[in-house]
């Protein structure tokens, strides 16, 4: 089997399965006065304080949640509701490539709550342009509630400047925030020296458990809560602390940081040799995002192509069926694939956007990975083309 | 052989897959996702378009064990069944969207993407028998006759039901129900679909009218007579009986019947039950199940889904099939379809164009 679909999920470390299951045979809720809620709290806070030494945060700003996606509404909608305060802002901008995470919370603002969204256009890498941020809240400053600008695209890789962005919106005072869950512990990422207000990640991605996350976020950012119920996180998030979940992630955090330097230079070697091999084998084959491969434009563990003439959702059942896990990258309802939206604002026909993969490297990736897909991808793309081909002369 | 088996989420398509497994076959699930804007969890199970149901099937996939994808046939099924069954309707027919969705879809759109991706045939929980003939596979009633399903299936030609397999057309219905149960499918009591699966309440006048918009018309008697009014005329079929506005008492206190719907004129004309009877049946498009009948051959024909057959001799000229009946027949809607069987066999189809 080659699993490449780390992106997705990646096998969670052993540290984070040692602390993970270590605290699970512990009592106490950190909460509790007593010494075993004491003994839990002294695990959360440790937990706390390594996670914000590896992200370059202060331990008062990193917020537990249970998972990125809660992660994301916390920033979008909280922060939207608290910038209502003074008064009415009813604008966010938000990059057109946003995870869905957050561009369904902020089309619900828009749907329920009167918000108006401008969508952050991309080039053709789907990259953002600061000077957009700039000029938009520059035509309007006090009408502009928040930014939200992803650290890197889940789905083609490309790495966004939200440093430049968190720089032409701070003259402002608007608050920004950026989706981290595929950055955190594969690329650098220094929550103080980045100047956003708010920085989602997630436990899953980097190695630790599903079902925990964290929401950095500054000492004046202050997101109205999305639940109510105890205040145990700075009152912005209830809901008793989940210490096993929560120790899990900062093991993984800390391993994650402690390798990352010689872990995702192995991954992105591997991911060249992965976009070299499919390319020679189907060379019209087209790679999606940043063609420049360095970290500061491409996460390491990316590689996003496009199949001229096959369905994507073909290819990943012929490929399925021969042990190669991969995505099509779209969002499904009743599992119905929509062409992608972050293919579509790069410019991508939804033909186009239909035909594409993705296939993600993580840490147990190995050559054997990479060789078991490029084996079989010449006649995976073959068949693919003649069923559509087929299907597409009978309609 | 290598075995798409398209899953439902009810439970005759688990049981043929569950079937088809068991035969040593290699078998690989997809559900049809068919409907562009699928309702959440609508009340009940009524076909092919629900988020439930694609979970269903997806449950089933788990429980047998089988490779499980969603094929996206959302875009086809409305320009190639939803569109037609609007345009038909609006034209004064009477269409039967099932037969359009194995025509076009499952067996032509899900049939050649199978085949090209290299799938020898597709199976599905129809109640049919392919059985071996002299010049190949034969398209036969299924064995329970109140399940029967031969009807949707006879505009398969004999390549298509080459490719198929029908793994319940020798078993009675509550026979599958027991063996769903036996074999852990968590559907087996799911109640059967009736309705058309893209009207998720089953109202059909209601869906035509919010497609077609309301044209208000008159219900006329055979001389012309103004009997009451419509809203559009395209919410008929020829023999209805029920739900015809009349606004007039009838001279004989008899019930009257749709005879005929004018989508030009937009009139709607009812008669007496005697008025329905037809004697011949003039029907365009025939397909074939196997070799092309000859002229004067004598057949049980069948003109509507779950109805009666008439013996009827066959002629067959530049595309159109005309069939008398040896007796009258009533109820005989333009755009059903014709069937042609001997015996249990089915030797092809025609869509009903006139009715003499």
């Amino acid at each position: 089997m080659a699993y490449l679909d780390h992106a997705a999920t990646t096998p969670m470390l052993p540290a984070a399965m040692a602390a993970l299951t270590k605290e699970l045979g512990e009592v106490g809720n950190p909460s509790s006065l007593h010494a075993a809620g004491r003994r839990a709290r002294r695990a959360v806070e440790e937990s706390r304080e390594a996670i914000a030494a590896a992200f370059g945060a202060r331990p008062s700003e990193v917020v537990f949640t249970a998972g990125g996606t809660e992660a994301d509404n916390l920033a979008v909608k909280g922060l939207y509701w608290s910038r209502q305060k003074e008064r009415p802002r009813p604008r966010i901008l938000a990059s057109s490539v946003e995870h869905h995470a957050v561009l369904d919370p902020v089309r619900w603002l828009v749907e329920h709550q009167g918000a108006e969204v401008v969508w952050l256009e991309v080039d053709s890498v789907g990259r953002v342009d600061a000077r957009q941020v700039h000029e938009e809240i520059a035509s309007d400053p006090e009408s502009v509630a928040l930014v939200t600008v992803m650290w890197a695209n889940n789905e083609v890789g490309t790495v966004q400047p939200v440093g430049e962005c968190a720089a032409a919106a701070a003259p402002f005072g608007v608050p920004i925030h950026s989706d981290a869950v595929q950055v955190a512990g594969h690329l650098p990422l220094d929550f103080a020296a980045s100047g956003l207000d708010a920085v989602t990640l997630s436990g899953h991605k980097l190695g630790g458990p599903v079902g925990v996350g964290a929401l950095l976020l500054g000492r004046s950012a202050t997101p109205a809560p999305l639940i109510h119920g105890g205040g145990q996180e700075r009152d912005v998030r209830s809901g008793t602390l989940d210490t096993p979940s929560i120790a899990g992630f900062a093991a993984a955090a800390t391993e994650a940081i402690d390798a990352r330097r010689s872990r995702e230079a192995t991954i992105a070697a591997l991911r060249n040799e992965l976009i070299a091999g499919v390319i020679e084998q189907v060379p019209d084959a087209r790679l999606n995002g940043d063609p420049r491969l360095d970290e500061d434009h491409r996460l390491p563990g990316n590689a996003h192509l496009s199949f001229p003439g096959c369905e994507g959702d073909s290819l990943l059942m012929l490929l399925d069926a021969r042990g190669v896990h991969c995505s099509t990258g779209s969002a499904c309802s009743a599992g119905v694939a929509e062409p992608s939206h972050v293919l579509l604002a790069i410019g991508s026909s939804p033909a186009e956007a239909r035909s594409s993969l993705r296939f993600s490297l993580g840490h147990t990736s190995t050559r054997a990975d990479v060789d078991q897909l490029v084996a079989v991808i010449g006649p995976v793309v073959e068949r693919a083309r003649a069923a559509r081909a087929s299907t597409a002369a009978q309609v | 052989m290598r075995v798409l088996a398209a899953l439902s989420g009810g439970v005759d398509s688990a049981v043929a897959a569950a079937r088809v497994r068991d035969a040593g076959h290699d078998v690989t699930a997809v559900h049809l996702a068919l409907s562009s804007n699928p309702q959440t969890f609508r009340s009940g199970a009524r076909g092919c378009c629900s988020l439930e149901d694609s979970r269903d099937a997806r449950r089933v996939a788990d429980v047998l064990g089988l490779p499980y994808y969603v094929w996206d046939l959302a875009e086809q099924f409305r320009a190639e069944v939803v569109d037609d069954f609007l345009s038909e309707y609006a034209a004064g027919r009477t269409p039967n969207p099932c037969l359009r969705c194995n025509e076009r879809i499952k067996f032509a759109a899900v049939l050649d993407r199978a085949v090209g991706l290299g799938f020898d045939v597709v199976c599905t929980g129809h109640y049919a028998q392919i059985l071996d003939g002299l010049d190949g596979p034969e398209l036969h009633r299924a064995v329970d006759p109140d399940k029967d399903q031969s009807y949707v299936l006879a505009v398969l030609d004999r390549d298509q039901i080459g490719r198929s397999l029908f793994p319940l057309g020798d078993s009675p219905k509550a026979e599958v129900r027991r063996e769903a149960a036996a074999r852990g499918i968590l559907v087996a009591d799911k109640p059967d679909s009736h309705d058309i699966c893209f009207i998720a309440d089953g109202d059909t006048k209601g869906f035509l009218a919010s497609h077609l918009g309301e044209r208000p018309g008159h219900v006329v008697d055979s001389d012309g007579v103004v009997l009451g009014n419509h809203d559009g005329a395209y919410a008929f079929t020829v023999g209805q009986r029920k739900g015809l506005g009349l606004t007039v008492a009838t001279p004989d206190r008899q019930p009257r019947y749709v005879l005929s719907i004018e989508p030009t004129t937009n009139i709607v004309t009812v008669g007496p039950r005697e008025a329905l009877g037809v004697n011949e049946i003039v029907a365009e498009r025939p397909r074939w199940c196997g070799a092309q009948v000859v002229s004067g051959e004598v057949f049980a024909v069948q003109y509507r889904a779950h109805g009666e057959t008439v013996t009827a001799t066959v002629h067959v000229d530049s595309g159109l099939l005309r069939a008398t009946l040896d007796e009258p027949a009533s109820g005989v809607a333009p755009g059903q379809t014709l069937v042609l069987y001997d015996g249990t066999r089915v030797r092809g189809s025609a869509t009903i164009s006139a009715a003499l």
